[in-house]
């Protein structure tokens, strides 16, 4: 039986041991139905899941709820929208209670008074053009402003195929105003022209994506085999897709075999009582779906599929760190 | 009636099962040492040990409370959990 540390150096299995007991459960929350953006392609408003529930407007209903979750065993709470920021005192009533993110495009600034350490994710989809042809506006103009040094903070940059060749110029705006960048792919959930990913853009986006994690290792917050498999939809020879997707809210999952998946995961709407089918799009097609979270989630739960060469541990490990980083389980 | 069973048999039982719901290769219920520690050495996660928990809880009887399964890193450490659940 091939064990951990027949596998690994000294500094490799104090890596491995640092992230291997943490035991991560996350879930994830609609805030709120409301966004202050309309952006092109943004899953929520395109498939219709902010009519999907009537927005619980009680906040003492929040607060029962989230305690629940904890009881529950939730330990990290992702809190999307809409947008979030819109809706403060659920936050607040999350991060009272819980380790939690809140993703927000930014153009609300997170009272730092409130919020000391909540781990802050903006989202970013390209540069002033294709910001204001997606979102509507160059959202970075104002993010930057409300979010500059701020160390709980980082870009959620969505990476879209007209960003090939590009995506130095944004690394190195997050670079200068001093926070982290994470890399993810757009899915293109509403089709727009132009903006969908072919075979080979996809080989030249994960050059350019080590790239830049070789250059800026200080910013870039990810791992060469994440890109591999965001790029690929591969991993250990495997297909992602409906049948290994570990991100599908626990009591829609009847699939036979079940597939390795994260434990006791549900995204709730923002009724607290309806639930969605996974972490992102109800009507996304799984075979073409390039969700960042999922496809991480997809290595960190397939741990012992990597316990197979120190390389494909290895890979694991840097996956993992990498998530507890974003999430904020461990520092920078 | 299920006769009273030593540590070592419920030890010999878990590897077993443990061998058989997660197909552990290179490995057989009495190679196995129920104290390697399952998490840092074999990358048991907390999905794999509920799989291992509903067979376990099945024959034995007992309950695996989730609360509890931080503290299961060996096997020998599940055997005394189930032999404490049942006396
Ligand atoms: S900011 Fe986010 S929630 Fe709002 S429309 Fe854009 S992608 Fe959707
Ligand atoms: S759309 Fe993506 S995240 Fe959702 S179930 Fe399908 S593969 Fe998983």
């Amino acid at each position: 039986m091939i064990t951990v540390s027949s596998l690994l150096d000294e500094q490799w299995y104090e890596r491995y041991k640092n992230i291997s007991k943490l035991n991560i459960r996350s879930s994830i929350y609609d805030v709120t139905n409301r966004c202050n953006l309309r952006c092109k392609g943004c899953f929520f408003f395109s498939s219709g899941e902010h009519k999907a529930a009537q927005e619980e407007m009680d906040i003492l209903k929040w607060e029962r709820f989230i305690e629940k979750e904890k009881e529950r065993g939730v330990n990290l709470a992702i809190l999307i929208g809409g947008e979030p920021t819109l809706c403060l005192d659920r936050v607040e009533a999350f991060y009272k209670r819980l380790p939690t993110f809140c993703a927000t495009n930014g153009q609300i600034k997170v009272p730092r008074d409130r919020f000391p350490d909540m781990m802050v994710g903006i989202s970013l989809w390209g540069d002033e053009k294709d910001e204001k042809i997606l979102r509507g506006k160059d959202t970075f103009a104002v993010s930057s402003k409300h979010y500059e040094g701020d160390e709980y903070t980082y870009y959620l940059y969505t990476i879209t195929p007209r960003q090939i060749g590009k995506t130095e110029h944004i690394i190195k705006k997050i670079r200068d105003i001093g926070v982290k960048v994470h890399m993810q792919l757009l899915s293109n959930d509403e089709g727009v022209d132009g903006f969908s990913w072919r075979d080979e853009e996809l080989i030249d986006i994960r050059a350019e994506m080590d790239e830049m994690l070789d250059h800026y290792p200080d910013t870039v917050i990810s791992s060469r085999y994440y890109h591999k498999v965001i790029t690929s939809g591969t991993m250990l020879g495997r297909k992602f897709g409906w049948m290994e997707c570990p991100s599908v809210t626990e009591t829609f999952d009847n699939r036979k075999p079940q597939p390795k998946r994260l434990i006791h995961f549900i995204r709730w709407a923002s009724d607290l009582k309806t639930m969605h089918r996974c972490c992102t799009s109800e009507t996304r097609d799984c075979s073409t779906c390039k969700d960042g979270a999922a496809h991480m989630s997809w290595v960190m739960v397939n741990k012992r599929a990597h316990i197979r060469t120190a390389e494909d541990l290895q890979n694991w490990i840097e996956v993992y760190e990498m998530f507890a980083k974003l999430y904020r389980f461990i520092p920078w | 009636m299920r006769t009273e069973q030593s540590i070592s048999d419920i030890i010999l039982r878990v590897a077993h099962v443990m061998i058989e719901e997660l197909k552990l290769e290179d490995v057989t219920p009495k190679t196995f040492d129920p104290d390697i520690d399952l998490v840092d050495e074999i990358g048991i996660d907390s999905m794999d040990l509920a799989t291992v928990a509903l067979v376990l809880q099945d024959e034995y009887g007992m309950r695996f409370d989730e609360d509890d399964y931080p503290g299961l890193t060996t096997i020998r450490l599940i055997a005394e959990y189930i032999k404490d659940a049942l006396s």
